[in-house]
């Protein structure tokens, strides 16, 4: 019996969150005809995007390098190794590149924006912005949620690039390929909507991982136990939300 | 002039407002006092519109704030003042911006909201050279005033006290009393403060009431509180566990 129990509150949990984000969703949509803070929208692009540059760009450098030593070593059983370059730009562009930008970014950005607005929750900053004729959605939700969306693709396409650079840093260094017949194979097999579908991937992640990191902070509750579970909460369905949602523009984008 | 009638709240099965009423007058300083747990904040609450009242009716200078079961309306022309028991000074702003923080929003030039701002902080009698700080740079007492004068910069008809003397010592708690008193009388607005500081209380009321069990039952100026022969209030008074107030244990 108990595990009925247990079963049915869990569905209506699910549920009741669903709703619950879906509202949140909604609200933060009306900001659209709202008000526009442009100054909150410009400090969520710096905190967003440039101050995750470093951590991005070294993450694809080295995603870039490990491929193609994996594909060398691997192509190598079947004489293949010339398709290093090709399948290195089409893995960092069309997967890595966002996925791993997007998970990276997730795990700074999305706790980062559950923490702090979880803290003003908890201490009536939220309800001291209501009481000053101020709408929360559109002074702190819609600014970092259009921040992530222009954001995101700008930092895979700095993640692309290094990423290509790294595997072409680790070819040319370690596995013996001449750097500008790299490079062309690189440019003869890339295609433009390699590129394009991964920077639209991007710009969904970066509505994923800014739309958690607020929701989880708007429903922090009971103090610093309860924003150090939001932080958690939002990092860890923002990446589970980045990696289904992958998965699903993946095959509209490349199976039709 | 605020006028709230059988206004009732629960949160699922703990009714917590019990068809409250209560009226008070404009330009009164009304005290509510009750134990902890009572009510009070969710009252204010439902007066800020922060929280939806589950039935019952508020009106402030006559006018519904709740006008269909979604909308929080108070009027435009009517200007609410809160002080928050925590502060909930904007962690991010400095003091200047967090006091003018609402002529910000109107795009009033920052010059003239920083000097404003300088002005509101002679007010509550801290130096403006403060202003450029961060809270928390500040001590909890100044973070209190900021707070005041945030709540008072501009001009507020109405000004609501959520625990103003909570968590400061005896004599900083007099001096934010008496600059509550200085500054509501100087605005000439009308005050309502929750407290379970009976000495607050008895600084800044011209009126006080008292919730207990989701509702006012008893109400009257500090000098009948101080004659009256109700136990409640009595109880209250002397801080003792022995009366008609029961202490629940869980």
């Amino acid at each position: 019996m108990h595990i009925f129990v247990n079963i049915g509150s869990s569905v209506i949990n699910f549920f009741e969150e669903t709703g619950k984000f879906f509202i949140f969703t909604l609200n933060t949509l009306k900001s659209l005809i709202s008000k526009w803070y442009l100054k909150n929208i410009v400090q969520q692009v710096i905190s967003i995007g440039y101050l995750s540059l470093p951590v991005v760009a070294l993450t694809s450098f080295f995603t870039g390098g490990a491929l193609a030593i994996q594909i060398y070593y691997g192509g190598s059983q079947f004489n293949s190794e010339v398709i290093v370059s090709s399948i290195v730009a089409l893995g960092i562009t069309r997967e890595l590149g966002p996925v791993l930008g997007g998970i990276v970014v997730a795990g700074r950005v999305s706790a980062a924006i559950a923490a702090e607005i979880g803290t003003m929750k908890v201490t009536e900053q939220i309800d001291a912005l209501k009481t000053l004729s101020t709408n929360p959605y559109e002074y702190l939700v819609f600014p970092r949620v259009i921040a992530g969306i222009i954001v995101l693709p700008i930092l895979v396409g700095f993640a692309d690039v290094i990423g290509i650079m790294g595997g072409w840093f680790v070819g040319i260094q370690s596995l013996g390929f001449n750097g500008s017949v790299y490079l062309q194979n690189t440019e003869i097999f890339l295609d433009s909507n390699d590129i394009i579908s991964g920077l639209i991937k991007a710009s969904i992640f970066g509505f994923i991982i800014t739309m958690m990191g607020c929701y989880h902070g708007f429903s922090s509750q009971g103090g610093a136990q309860g924003v150090g579970r939001s932080t958690m909460n939002a990092v860890v369905s923002s990446s589970v939300l980045i990696l289904g949602s992958n998965y699903i523009m993946t095959n509209l984008l490349f199976a039709s | 002039m605020i006028e709230i009638e059988n206004l009732y709240k629960k949160f699922q099965n703990n009714e917590v407002l019990k068809d409250l009423n209560i009226k008070i007058e404009k330009g009164e300083s009304a005290v509510i006092i009750g134990r902890s747990g009572t009510g009070k904040s969710v009252l204010l609450k439902c007066l800020l519109g922060l929280l939806r009242p589950d039935s019952g009716t508020i009106k402030i200078e006559k006018k519904e704030i709740y006008s269909n079961k979604f909308n929080y309306n108070q009027n435009k022309n009517i200007k609410i003042g809160m002080l928050f028991q925590g502060g909930a000074l904007f962690d991010s702003l400095n003091i200047w911006r967090n006091i003018s923080f609402i002529s910000l929003q109107k795009k009033i030039a920052e010059k003239e909201c920083k000097l404003l701002a300088m002005e509101t902080l002679e007010k509550v009698g801290l130096n403006p050279n403060v202003a450029e700080l961060y809270p928390s740079e500040l001590s909890g007492g100044m973070q209190k005033r900021v707070s005041l004068a945030r709540a008072i910069f501009s001009e507020p008809d109405i000004i609501f006290f959520d625990e103003p003397t909570t968590g400061l010592d005896p004599i900083t708690a007099d001096v934010i009393n008496k600059l509550i008193i200085e500054r509501v009388n100087d605005l000439g607005a009308t005050a309502l403060t929750i407290t379970h500081d009976i000495s607050s209380a008895r600084t800044i009321a011209s009126k006080v009431y008292m919730l207990h069990d989701g509702n006012i039952i008893w109400g009257d100026t500090i000098s009948e509180m101080e004659k009256t022969k109700n136990e409640y209030i009595i109880q209250f008074i002397n801080g003792s566990s022995n009366g008609p107030i029961k202490v629940r244990n869980n």
